[in-house]
């Protein structure tokens, strides 16, 4: 597991950064960005791919930690997945984040994996996309001509595949506060370490016993992750009983256009989406029912 | 001076038996030891190897000429090149005297028969150089059809269909059969079937044993060095003594010049009883270079290219009458051997022809297997071998019998067990059981397990409609273990013997080395053999060093696997320490100025009987050291060597309890409760014990429900990372209720049983049953394995056996046959 020869840049600024892949780019070089390396360096090793150089961000402090932003949370793109996982703000104010990181592969990916490397590698059966989604994130893009910002709808774009263009880097995630939400991120695998079959990423405001408002992201249901917005409409005004909940649940798959593979046929993970989509909100809600195995 | 003056042999008798924890372990986790992919040699090369990525084509052409100037390459070699040195990978057991066996060179030079076949080799001096330059071979292959599917290829000959070889015109390499009525050790089958036809109950069924990948931790290492007068070959192989044999064999260097030493091994689980092309390349490519070389597979080509395990399809016949009495038992096996006959390959479904009828008294029983080749990885021991697969059969066939009389599954099974008062019992596969108490066993693993309890809760279940049932699953497995009496091994047509060597030094300041031909690698040899030595030799069990793994040290050995190293290595090591204190006893006779009739020998010292006089055994070897006053005519020697061949296996047996919960909604299975009562016969070290009992049950649940090797219709691995290939984490289990009863074997002094591969034999029944058994009552009588989600939640709404929905779409999450592609095109640098 030897990856072919590359060259090699660490450096200590964005702007630093954006130069390395500006001068490179455009010598023609494949450039690739190395953000954690838990997708990128099996990648490698495995020989399916030799970048002529890797950028390697880790060494940007900037990058990292999360701070309070007022009516939302900035998450630097380098914070690692345990950071994210064990930051008291995050738990405060984006708990869906909290949940989905917390058991998103196992305690060496997330002591290495990074938050904004996962969501730039857009591995549409990747833990952190679908919740980012459901949050209304908002994504911090650093490039030649300065920073823009793209709303989560538009980032994520194909199976790997985002916004973020060859000369630019993401840097910041901003994920609006959802202080005293309900979330729970409901994952179906068959062994612990393994990527979702299917995941829904459900976050609640309740009112009383009624649901006021609706999060619902769906991780591996299609080549993004995906928005289930016809679920999120239908929980509106309900109550959080079972069956409520259960019924809106129904449209969980509506327009998902899921892989097949291994693990289970397209139709499989229709099905799982919506009885995943029941039990996420429910136990977002704090309705957690029968033990269920899983 | 007296034993008990001496410190220490304070408390010389509490060995056997005793938790120690493994001496070996502090150096295995730490990694301060040799593997072999930590050893460098002066001025050695590095090989990479360049494999095809067909499962069957011609080799057009084959370009080297660009590798070959890559920086810091020193040689290039295709097929062609080591035609006349390479040697040849042998077959130890033709199983019948017409197997058909195709020829196995390490490299081929015109034809690759498995994707993933090595076709030219890169030697540089580095590793990385050697990968960089192998991607610059530049060969051609004109693709021929290639047969893929079991069932395809077992039905083809030269006018239909695919042949894997197609000079041999069939892909059927052997048909091996046993038959009780004409092997006298029963009756008929057939007739048993009619009767059962008329007048009680025919149990058909047809189970698959998906393919499995061994996945041992340490990749397969080879460092040759042909410096010198021997050429030494260091590998992380099991098998270090037969490996020196078949490179002598087949490559005509003599044996005495070649030493194989198997250093610290991290793991095999039979995924290393194998003598493997890349050695024989790497013996081939340090001969003719007369430098030191070393190849180290990465992660993919060993799950692509080590052999492979189980991949059967199971035909099954059970009679039986009304009252649930056994009568009779058919088995057609088709048993795929992959592209070429590997070391045992052909013999592993032989291996559970003697395991079908498990504990149970059937009169009659057929067997038959045919050996399949096909164009994928070759196939051969996998922990187990060939029992579990049988295992696996019987115990689900007694399941469905009970399911069919409406009985509890435990109570068919009891009806026609074998009982405890009926030992030794010969089979009626001419197998003779030494000792056993299924009674026993059954009781204690269901008072374990609360199996009242259980059934009550899963009636209740059933009777709400709760979306999560429950099952339990029971498994009351026997196996045949210590491999074997040489005579049965000839009688099968094997090409060697089943004996075990050991060697017992007594050193001069009263240490002791003892040197086994059984080569661990991982089972913890040198903890239990030093308990052994230091309990019949009376010495401290830190003085006793166990030596192992090179043949220069080990001259003579057979090797570790089948459950063999304690049954048989042990009692060879028994017998040479023996030997030891017989030699001793003239001496000390001598010394103590005493009759030798008046001698006894206990707790490491000889003692002159109604006297307070000895002498312990350490001394006497001080003593031979010097040699300044022996009796006459008596060897200044205490060293004593010993060879046993078994007379029998031995029948370690157990019952094991699975409870899992099933959700009917999506098909989860969760496992609640695991409780298994193993008789092992004695025990030496209840703490190695309990690892290799939980070791294997997380192997064979494994099996049931995660593991499985799947191949495209192109015949590529599918499943060529662990992305895919499903291995469980400590996550994935439960804290396992395991306990023994004890039935000594009758067949070893020391009355122990193998424990090596009972887990993995008991368990994969267990949990399949248990699974069928939560959901049976929905109209389900079969998942096929591994017990998928998917399978399960498809078998609940379609009332089938959940198999093959997803067959046509095996596609890897991450694939690295044709790379992720999204991730290798994609424009933008993220990559976390």
């Amino acid at each position: 597991m030897i990856p072919a020869a590359f060259e090699y840049v660490a450096p200590t600024t964005v702007e630093e950064a954006l130069q390395a892949l500006a001068e490179h780019g455009a010598a023609g070089d494949d450039v690739k960005i190395l953000a954690g390396g838990q997708s990128l360096l099996p990648v490698l090793r495995m020989r399916l791919n030799a970048p002529e150089w890797v950028v390697d961000l880790s060494r940007i402090p900037s990058l990292r930690g999360v701070r309070d932003g007022g009516d939302h949370l900035v998450i630097g793109a380098m914070t690692t997945h345990d950071a994210v996982g064990h930051d008291p703000l995050v738990h405060e104010h984006a708990l869906l984040l909290t949940k989905a990181v917390t058991h998103l592969a196992d305690a060496q990916v997330r002591h290495r994996g990074t938050f904004g490397g996962a969501l730039a590698h857009a591995d549409p059966a990747g833990d952190v996309g679908a919740p980012a989604l459901a949050l209304d994130a908002s994504f911090v893009i650093a490039g030649p001509g300065g920073s823009r910002t793209v709303p989560a709808g538009e980032f994520f774009v194909d199976i790997f595949e985002t916004a973020i263009g060859e000369d630019e880097i993401l840097t910041e995630v901003h994920i609006p506060k959802h202080t005293g939400w309900g979330a729970h991120y409901e994952k179906f695998v068959r062994v612990a370490h393994q990527w979702p079959i299917v995941a829904v990423a459900a976050s609640v405001r309740l009112d009383g016993d009624t649901i006021a408002e609706a999060r619902v992201g769906l991780t591996n249901m299609g080549s993004t992750p995906l928005r289930a917005t016809a679920v999120e409409e239908a929980l509106v005004g309900r109550p959080a009983t079972e069956d409520a909940v259960r019924e809106a649940a129904a449209h969980a798959a509506d327009g998902a256009n899921p892989p097949t593979d291994l693990n289970g046929g397209a139709d499989y993970r229709r099905h799982l989406a919506t009885v995943l989509t029941g039990r996420a909100v429910l136990a977002a809600a704090g309705r957690n029912g029968t033990r269920v195995p899983g | 001076m007296t034993a008990t003056q001496d410190p220490g042999v304070a408390t010389p008798t509490a060995e056997i038996g005793r938790d120690r924890r493994r001496k070996e372990d502090q150096r295995l986790i730490t990694g301060r030891t040799r593997w072999t992919d930590n050893l460098t040699l002066p001025g050695m090369l590095h090989l990479a190897m360049v494999r095809s990525p067909f499962p069957h084509a011609r080799i057009a052409s084959i370009d080297t000429s660009a590798a070959k100037q890559s920086t810091n390459v020193v040689a290039v070699y295709t097929g062609a090149d080591l035609a006349e040195s390479q040697g040849a990978c042998i077959n130890a057991w033709p199983v019948v005297t017409d197997q058909v066996t195709p020829d196995h060179l390490p490299m081929p030079a015109d034809r690759v028969a498995f994707a993933g076949e090595t076709v030219a080799v890169v030697v540089a001096r580095s590793a990385a150089e050697a990968r960089d330059a192998a991607e610059l071979v530049e060969v051609e292959y004109d693709e021929l059809p290639a047969a893929l599917d079991l069932k395809e290829a077992a039905a083809a000959d030269s006018d239909n269909g695919v042949l894997a070889h197609p000079d041999l015109g069939t892909n059927v390499s052997a048909v091996w059969t046993f038959d009780s009525a004409e092997a006298g050790t029963g009756s008929d089958v057939e007739e048993a079937i009619a009767q059962a036809r008329e007048d009680g109950i025919v149990i058909e069924r047809e189970y698959r044993q998906q393919r499995l990948i061994p996945a041992f931790m340490e990749p397969r290492s080879v460092v040759v060095d042909p410096t010198g007068e021997q050429i030494t070959m260091w590998s992380a192989t099991q098998i270090p003594h037969i490996l020196r044999f078949a490179l002598a064999a087949t490559t005509g260097v003599p044996e005495s010049k070649i030493r194989v030493i198997a250093p610290d091994v991290g793991g095999g689980f039979g995924g290393k009883l194998q003598q493997t092309p890349e050695e024989m390349i790497a013996f081939a490519v340090a001969r003719m270079l007369g430098k030191p070389v070393k190849f180290t597979e990465t992660r993919s080509e060993s799950l692509m290219t080590a052999h492979h395990g189980r991949d059967q399809w199971q035909r099954l016949t059970l009679a039986a009458t009304k009252d649930g009495t056994v009568t009779g038992l058919k088995v057609d096996l088709l048993a795929d051997l992959g592209a070429y006959v590997a070391i045992v390959g052909g013999g592993v479904p032989v291996l559970g022809a003697f395991m079908f009828n498990a504990i149970y008294k059937f009169p009659a029983y057929r067997f038959t297997t045919r050996n399949i080749l096909t164009n994928k990885t070759w196939t051969d021991a996998y922990r187990g071998a060939g029992r579990p697969e049988a295992t696996y059969a019987v115990e689900r066939l007694m399941d469905e019998l009970a399911a069919e009389l409406g009985v509890d599954p435990l109570e068919v099974r009891e009806k026609n067990w074998i009982k405890h008062d009926e030992f030794p019992f010969t089979t009626v596969a001419g197998m003779e059981y030494d000792s056993g108490n299924y009674e026993a066993a059954t009781a204690r693993a269901k008072e374990m397990i609360g199996y009242d309890e259980l059934r009550a809760e899963q009636r209740e279940r059933r009777e709400r409609g709760d979306r999560v049932q429950l099952g339990i699953g029971v498994s009351t497995f026997t196996e045949m273990c210590g491999l074997a009496p040489s005579r049965i091994l000839g009688q099968l047509n094997y090409g060697a013997g089943g004996w075990e060597h050991a060697e017992v030094r007594m050193l001069a300041t009263g240490k002791v080395e003892v040197v086994t031909g059984a080569s661990a690698h991982g089972q913890g040899h040198e903890t239990a053999f030093s308990q052994i030595v230091a309990d019949r030799l009376g010495v401290p069990f830190e003085d006793v060093e166990v030596l192992h793994g090179d043949t220069q040290v080990s001259h003579k050995g057979l090797d570790t696997y089948g459950s063999r190293s304690l049954v048989v290595g042990g009692e060879a090591l028994v017998r040479a320490v023996d030997k030891v204190i017989e030699k001793a006893r003239p001496i000390a006779a001598h010394l103590l100025e005493a009759s030798i009739d008046d001698l006894e020998f206990a707790q490491g010292s000889f003692t002159v009987r109604g006297t307070d006089q000895g002498l312990p055994i350490t001394e006497i070897a001080t003593a031979v050291f010097a040699s300044h006053n022996l009796p006459d005519g008596v060897e200044s020697s205490l060293d004593s060597e010993a060879t046993y061949d078994p007379v029998n296996f031995n029948f370690p047996h157990g019952t094991h309890l699975c409870a899992v919960e099933v959700d009917t909604e999506t098909g989860q299975i969760k496992m609640r409760k695991y409780a298994c009562c193993d008789d092992i016969g004695n025990i030496i070290n209840p703490l190695i014990v309990a690892g290799q009992v939980h070791g294997g049950l997380v192997q064979g649940i494994a099996q049931a429900l995660w593991e499985e090797a799947v191949y495209d219709e192109n015949g590529t691995l599918v499943t060529g990372s662990f992305v895919d290939y499903l291995l469980p984490t400590a996550a994935d289990t439960i804290s396992f209720d395991i306990d023994h009863t004890t039935s000594p074997s009758t067949t070893n002094t020391l009355g122990t049983k193998g424990v090596g591969e009972a887990g993995t034999i008991a368990s994969t029944p267990a949990v399949v049953n248990a699974v069928v058994d939560a959901i049976r009552h929905l109209g389900v009588n079969d998942i096929q394995m591994p017990c998928t989600p998917e399978r399960v939640w498809r078998a609940i709404h379609s009332r089938s056996d959940g198999g093959g929905e997803t067959a046509g779409a095996a596609a890897p999450h991450f694939d690295p046959s044709t790379g992720m592609s999204g991730t290798v095109d994609r424009a933008e640098g993220g990559a976390q």
